[in-house]
């Protein structure tokens, strides 16, 4: 999916490259380019870097930043006439997070999301796995967190909470 | 760069309608009032939740009504965005530069917060109805309310399970918390009534919109199952006026205003 977007054209290609180095500032291990929040960059004919983003959730306070990390990376990169576009459609889904992504969220000591959002509503609770001592007795605090697109958890074996970052 | 904007972090870069990338084209006037209409729930209602930060029951309620009020501003910003496109106007000038009349906002969402019961039932009315609403919207002509119903019911779907878990805990919790359950919903359902209540734009509106009155069934029976499980019966009260879609408001909304308007106001153009 994430390699999908990416622009098969050297000169695209090369926009896409410096947009994906921008961290979400909120989850700062993760690129834009892991959680599937870039999906396109292009030179336009008249010279113009035109990358495209998506938001999260609707609300998502991150966009702002990350659309001025995103022109600044591009204007040390060299390019100067850099438009940020956001696009609604399609919506987002955390199906599109890669597993690289998934792999370093955990690491940091969020848990990533489990299953997929495609498959529809599941309402059965299936067991998010404790990022800190790997146990699969956790449960659900509240389903609101720190940020829109997490969840509040405890681990019943360490006894610590975490953080979950919602399938969506 | 554009100019700065009230809702930023960041000066200088407000979210012009340009910058969303579905915008090529100026929605028409109907479909814009339309979108102001829904754009306007959104915000007044997100203020009303904001009050509950720090005096909510507990600490996980503060969050999860803030997360549901940073949704709504969410669709609200998309909302206005695009109404905007159609009159050269801002997200901020919607939000902070129109009077009360100038609102299309209905009255459920004005209505005060009273107790934690009182805004579960109000929540409980909402989630149904934009889950509903949304639902349908995705599949709007229009393509920026399609992309913008499909993101929001998303979100909404959560809001739905919040509110449908509270009032069954409340419910079937003690005598006091059914008591207030039961009189939180009385209060609410007068104001049922106007969010299926069709007026005049619809007509224009075509495929573009959904027309309200044909939410009505699929949300009374979305409750009637909330109600069953959570043992209680439909309020049998009377609708209150509306009028809501037309500038006429409650004495709440201009209370409302006042508090979230005044520091634009003061500050025109100011950013943090």
């Amino acid at each position: 999916m994430i390699a999908d977007l990416r622009p098969v054209a050297g000169t695209h290609a090369a926009v896409w490259d410096v947009a994906a180095t921008v961290c979400d500032p909120e989850i700062p291990v993760l690129t834009i380019e892991d959680l599937g929040i870039l999906r396109d960059a292009r030179v336009t004919e008249s010279g113009q870097v035109r990358v495209t983003i998506t938001p999260t959730y609707s609300g998502c306070p991150a966009m702002d930043a990350i659309r001025d990390d995103v022109t600044a990376a591009l204007h040390r990169a060299g390019y100067d006439d850099v438009a940020v576009r956001l696009t609604l459609s399609p919506a987002w889904t955390t199906d599109w997070m890669s597993d690289d992504g998934k792999a370093k969220l955990a690491e940091y000591g969020i848990a990533p999301p489990t299953g997929k959002a495609a498959a529809g509503p599941v309402r059965i609770g299936l067991s998010v796995k404790c990022p800190q001592c790997s146990s699969l007795d956790t449960r659900e605090m509240t389903r609101f967190g720190s940020t829109s697109c997490k969840a509040l958890y405890v681990c019943n074996a360490c006894r610590e909470p975490f953080d979950y970052f919602k399938v969506h | 760069m554009s100019e700065a904007s009230a809702t930023r972090i960041t000066p200088g870069n407000a979210l012009r309608p340009e910058d969303i990338a579905l915008l090529e084209t100026r929605p028409a006037d109907a479909v814009a009032q339309y979108a102001l209409g829904l754009g306007d729930d959104a915000l007044i209602l997100a203020q009303r939740l904001g009050w509950w930060i720090s005096r909510a029951p507990e600490l996980e309620e503060d969050v999860a009504l803030a997360n549901i009020a940073l949704d709504q501003i969410g669709h609200a910003r998309s909302f206005l965005t695009y109404a905007g496109r159609a009159w050269d106007r801002t997200e901020d000038d919607l939000a902070y530069f129109r009077r009360e009349p100038e609102f299309r906002s209905v009255h459920l969402v004005e209505q005060p917060n009273g107790d934690f019961a009182r805004t579960i039932a109000r929540q409980l009315v909402v989630a149904l109805y934009q889950w509903e609403l949304y639902s349908r919207l995705a599949g709007s002509t229009d393509p920026t309310l399609a992309a913008i119903a499909a993101k929001a019911v998303k979100e909404v779907d959560y809001h739905r399970d919040h509110s449908i878990q509270w009032v069954l805990r409340l419910a079937l919790g003690t005598e006091e918390s059914r008591r207030r359950m039961i009189a939180g919903l009385t209060l609410t359902w007068p104001y049922v009534e106007e969010l299926f209540a069709d007026y005049p734009l619809i007509d224009a509106l075509g495929d573009a919109g959904v027309r309200p009155s044909s939410l009505r069934a699929p949300f009374d029976a979305a409750v009637q199952a909330v109600l069953d499980e959570a043992d209680l019966e439909l309020p049998a009260v009377p609708g209150a006026v509306g009028g809501g879609r037309l500038g006429r408001h409650s004495e709440h909304l201009g209370y409302i205003l006042a508090e979230m308007q005044v520091l634009a106001r003061e500050h025109p153009g100011a950013s943090w």
